[in-house]
């Protein structure tokens, strides 16, 4: 994706906010323009009074000065207040857009990207975005406006003088900034890398640390932070530098160009203007030295707005169809099913023929890495299957829309994921309207109830990041009574209590099954269950 | 303004780099005054004593010359604050990671790993404002107006005293609104620290939201949160504007009110038109230091939130107690006696273990089985020395293991969890993490000893395939198999082994079993499993419930027993 296109992109996201930020820049614009005319009005006010003329010919000089020391501070205020609105309001859009447009993609297209990763992205580069409209666009938009003034107010005093000032403006406007941002690009390209990397080496350290310090690499996991960190500071030293050096250059500027309109001023213009002269151009560079930052600043937004875009960017298959399906039974029926995760990775499942009619307890044995959680994928439309046909209900899957094929299956992952809220609020996530008794009920079902009882806070006690505060056990517990409360027709468990023991199994699996009698369980593991209660066991191969 | 006192510690180290920042911030508004001096003589000379451009050539040399001095100054103090703020913040990031590593993993459970990481890494980054900006104008602030002040002074009594009256209003003001600010800039921080911990669990939970088609409702909640967010973070910038506002207005009226003053006296002949630009012209630049300070200070208040954090978890107690004098670690074989062993976690109303009375001899296979809450994993923790005892203490060869150094100890381990972690790298890297000097042939040793080569055979670049966040392209039970590899490369005398082999198929397990009874031979094993069926020739067996051991024996003996072991073996057959 070329800059330009990125760039193109990022302005289309600032149009709905078209009126606000001109209200802004306008407002930038008087700011900037009061300390001018301030400044001017002042040293006229000065450099008049030198001379004694009578006080009436001060009066207006002296309103000004009145005028503008107030006007200065309240435009600045309103500015402030205007433009950060508009960029907190465009935040939010993004992180809501950034969202909407990954859903889709998941799990499918996200199996490669690392949550860290993501996480550095959305909160980051949103962050990064910001600086696009406060520190790019505004402060351009306005520098351009105070151009026009300068040139208006020293063209008037003269042609030459006018010129000179142009070419300085220019210079300290759009050269030193830009040579500074084509020099510091590729660095703060690789700042921006760099830091995404200790980004994922900090979070893996973090959850990864039992496994660092049994095995003693605690130390070297230590220095390999190091070693990254420095590698940033170093990156980020580059580009200190290089705003350093443009910063001092700027103020340099400000001073030289002083000198050179003095100097070609003295001769031509009329000598009560010299002070006016100066101070204005001195008050102007208020408009021109923030713009050197604001191009480094373009150059991290549009690394920023690339890597949002490339994510989500990824094209979709499979339109969903529209029309609601409701099926009349749930039967379900693999015919000559093939299915591989890519072109490139084997073939998952081969000519897979099953049938479960609707109510069947059915046990899918097998080795693991078979494909039995593949089943599950196709069965809710986290994957399409390549080959063959899938029906529920006498109808294909892919004649139902994935919302209406998830109503209908609640299934129990090997690793199911708890949000860091309270088990309730876990709970709560299957059916948001669940009752207190109901909540009571799968609790029950599940064998949880103890344990809450046992719990100062009973449900609404947190669970802790990834629900790190329960055992592996109590984690599936969880999982396996959020599953029961959606109360669907088919409940999957996908090896949803490998973490209990064998007692504990088989007494959950038992109420489970009177719960879920005459509706469909697909009970997918890698050895048979003990006891003989399954209406049918298959056993899978590769 | 509060500045957190603690960080002014955190410069004693780079305290000459950082006077050396201030002192040329200091000549810095010197050269300021000088060229405002030179500005002022050209203008006088040419508009009132009609000198020619040749007669103020000289002057025009001196602006120059100034003006260049002046950037090889502001170059050098800022260089000079740069490095004391890289050395600052690799210090803080070292030192906190490596607290982190002392609180250990148990503890940092309670956390959200988003959140830490965001304050290593971000709330780290963001004490770049205060150190580079807003500590060195803290000094510039005082000391530049004074400068200024001194040379007005013999100019004109009058605009130095406006210019003294004014100068202490805008600390004073900065302070009032800065202690409000500063309560409002730290929930800006949590709430953006919230944020991002928020984010990495919706998008790690991503799939289950989908299950329960409840993905969508997510956006609204992002939206609300990100509201939230505007709502605080605006709260601090209208504050931090306010500021802003009553400087710039304290400013241009002072300047106003300069300018009208001297130009009065001026007409009247009162004072001299040198003296009045010159005061003019130095007028905002009494001010700039004390404008510069207000303008850093919004950088400062997200810096000052992230510093009470870092320092907070710096002064967050290990959950080791430090070993003042290490007893080296006795040779194995080890004999572990837990002596009166409780263990409470925080927050829950009973204890894990309790009272927990227990030897386990050298050279043993010893099998630890319970109900789920029993305290086997508490044992093991302790045992991993993620945890300290609550009261009573472990003995190894008859020493307390608190006095041995954590690493030695570990050293001896090996260790394979209920949920191994698997890093974002290599299959490869992550066999070798057991062992980094490990050789390619023993790696791929270790794989085949835990059922791998299979595995390896698919995956489309073998040994180096990178396994994603988590492992992500790996199954529970291929997790499973790569932490048995780490197990088999690290060769350690005593292996502790939780719950090893829940996720492995029969056919698999059965070639597992023949390898780990190779590697258990010789071995002190400690482990826990639901399978009862793997721990038969175990020489001990722990029946642990409710935190406390109520069985012991070989399998045979518990059998005949008819108790909880007897119960829990009928159920699982």
């Amino acid at each position: 994706m070329t800059d330009w296109r990125v760039f193109k992109h990022l302005v289309r996201l600032l149009t709905p906010f078209r009126r606000s930020i001109l209200a802004a820049v306008f407002l930038g614009f008087l700011t900037i323009g009061s300390s001018m005319a301030l400044m001017g009005t002042s040293a006229w006010l000065i450099a008049k009074a030198a001379l004694h003329p009578s006080i009436a010919e001060l009066n207006l000089a002296i309103v000004g000065v009145r005028f503008f020391g107030i006007s200065r501070g309240l435009l600045r205020y309103l500015e402030r207040l205007t433009s950060h609105h508009v960029t907190f309001r465009l935040l939010k859009n993004l992180r809501v857009w950034f969202y909407q447009q990954l859903e889709p993609l998941a799990p499918a297209r996200l199996i490669n990207q690392h949550s860290g990763d993501l996480l550095t992205r959305v909160v980051h580069d949103i962050d990064t975005l910001q600086n696009f409209y406060l520190r790019v666009v505004a402060p351009s938009l306005v520098a351009v406006g105070i151009t026009i003034a300068m040139l208006i107010f020293a063209g008037g005093l003269d042609l030459i003088v006018a010129l000179a000032l142009l070419l300085f403006l220019i210079v300290s406007g759009v050269i030193l900034p830009i040579v500074a941002w084509q020099s510091g690009k590729k660095q703060g390209q690789t700042a921006v890398q760099i830091r995404a990397n200790l980004n994922i080496e900090l979070l893996d350290g973090v959850q990864g640390m039992a496994e660092l310090l049994i095995f003693g690499q605690a130390q070297s996991y230590f220095a390999k932070i190091q070693t990254r960190n420095q590698d940033l500071i170093r990156q980020q030293h580059g580009l200190a530098h290089r705003s350093i050096l443009q910063s001092g250059l700027g103020n340099f500027l400000v001073w030289l160009s002083i000198g050179v309109l003095l100097w070609l001023g003295i001769p031509r213009l009329d000598e009560i203007m010299l002070a006016p002269l100066a101070l204005v151009t001195m008050a102007c560079y208020e408009a021109f030295l923030p713009l050197g930052s604001a191009f480094q600043n373009l150059g991290s937004s549009i690394e920023a707005g690339r890597r949002l875009m490339m994510l989500v960017e990824s094209d979709l298959s499979s339109p969903d169809p529209a029309s609601a399906l409701s099926p009349s039974n749930f039967d379900i029926t693999f015919k000559h099913v093939g299915f591989q995760y890519g072109p490139d990775e084997p073939a998952v499942l081969r000519d897979l023929n099953l049938s479960i009619p609707q109510g069947t307890h059915i046990a899918i044995l097998g080795p693991s890495g078979v494909g039995k959680s593949t089943l599950i994928n196709l069965l809710v439309r986290f994957w399409d299957y390549q080959a063959g046909e899938i029906q529920l209900g006498g109808h294909a899957l892919h004649d139902y829309s994935p919302e209406a094929l998830r109503d209908l299956i609640a299934v129990v992952p090997q690793n199911p994921h708890l949000f860091n809220a309270t088990i309730r609020e876990n709970l709560l996530l299957a059916q948001p309207k669940a009752t207190e008794e109901q909540l009571e009920t799968v609790v029950k079902i599940v064998g949880l109830d103890n344990l809450i009882a046992s719990l100062p806070e009973g449900l609404d006690t947190w669970v802790g990041e990834l629900g790190h505060t329960l055992s592996a056990g109590e984690r599936q517990r969880v999982a396996i009574a959020r599953a029961m409360l959606k109360n669907a027709p088919i409940l999957v468990l996908d090896e949803a209590t490998t973490n209990l023991d064998a007692v504990s199994q088989q007494n959950l699996l038992k109420t489970v099954q009177l719960e879920m009698e005459g509706r469909t369980i697909i009970f997918i593991t890698h050895e048979a269950p003990k006891g003989s209660w399954m209406t049918t066991v298959i056993r899978a191969e590769t | 303004m509060k500045v957190d006192r603690r960080l002014f510690f955190e410069l004693g180290p780079v305290r000459l780099l950082f006077f050396l920042a201030v002192g040329l911030g200091l000549i810095n508004g010197l050269l300021v005054i000088g060229l405002a001096y030179t500005l002022t003589q050209i203008i006088n000379n040419v508009f009132l004593k009609d000198a020619t451009l040749t007669d103020v050539q000289g002057l025009f040399a001196w602006l120059i010359g100034l003006a260049g001095l002046r950037l090889i100054v502001q170059w050098g103090s800022e260089l000079a604050a740069l490095h004391v703020t890289e050395h600052i913040k690799t210090s803080l990031r070292e030192r906190l990671f490596s607290h982190l590593l002392q609180l250990g993993p148990v503890a940092l459970t309670q956390e959200h790993s988003g959140e830490l990481v965001n304050t290593l890494l971000e709330g780290v980054e963001s004490l770049d404002g205060y150190f580079r900006q807003l500590i060195p104008q803290l000094f510039l602030m005082l000391l530049v107006p004074l400068a200024i002040f001194w040379v007005v002074v013999p100019q004109d009594v009058l605009s130095a005293l406006i210019l003294i009256c004014t100068a202490p209003l805008l600390p004073l003001f900065m302070m009032l609104i800065g202690r409000w600010a500063g309560a409002v800039g730290q929930r800006q921080f949590k709430s953006l620290s919230y944020l991002s911990a928020h984010f990495l669990d919706v998008l790690q939970g991503l799939t289950t939201l989908k299950l329960f088609n409840r993905s969508q409702a997510q956006i609204k909640t992002i939206g609300r949160l990100s509201d939230d967010f505007r709502v605080a973070t605006m709260q601090v910038l209208r504050v931090a504007f306010l500021s802003a506002l009553a400087l710039e207005l304290l400013t241009t009226l002072s300047i106003a009110m300069i300018a009208v003053e001297i130009g009065l006296r001026l007409l009247y002949g009162k004072m001299a038109f040198e003296q009045a630009f010159f005061i003019l012209v130095i007028t905002p630049e009494f001010y700039q230091p004390l404008r510069n300070f207000g303008a850093s200070f919004h950088a400062a208040s997200a810096g000052n939130a992230a510093a009470q954090r870092i320092f907070e978890l710096l002064e967050t107690s290990p959950a080791l107690a430090t070993i003042t004098e290490a007893i080296p670690l006795p040779n194995p074989p080890f004999h572990i006696e837990f002596r009166a062993v409780s263990y409470q976690y925080l927050g829950r109303e009973r204890p894990a273990l309790h009272n927990l009375q227990l030897e386990l001899r050298p050279g043993q296979h010893i099998a630890i089985v319970g109900p789920s809450g029993a305290g086997k994993s508490t044992m093991i923790n302790l045992l991993l020395r993620f945890l300290e005892p609550t009261t009573g203490q472990i003995l190894v060869n008859g020493i307390p293991l608190a006095t041995i150094m954590p690493e030695a100890w570990r050293s001896q381990l090996a260790w394979v969890s209920q949920k191994p972690y698997l890093f974002n790298t290599t299959l490869l890297e992550n066999i070798r993490l057991a062992k980094p000097t490990a050789s390619l042939d023993e790696i791929v040793w270790a794989g085949e000893q835990a059922g791998l080569t299979e595995l390896v055979a698919q995956l489309p670049n073998g040994w180096q395939t990178p396994i994603g966040e988590r492992g992500a392209r790996l199954s529970g039970g291929q997790a499973q198999r790569v932490a048995l590899a780490r197990a088999f490369l690290k060769d350690a005398p005593l292996l502790i082994w939780d719950e090893a082999t829940t996720h492995l198929d029969s056919n698999l397990e059965t070639q597992i079993q023949t390898a780990m009874q190779r590697l258990m031979q010789g071995r002190a094993v400690v482990m826990i499993a639901h399978r009862l069926h793997t721990i038969r020739q175990a020489d001990q067996i722990l029946v642990l419930s409710e935190g406390q051991v109520i069985e012991m024996g070989t399998h045979d003996f518990l059998l005949n027993q008819h108790r909880l072991y007897h119960q829990l073996v009928m159920t699982y057959d």
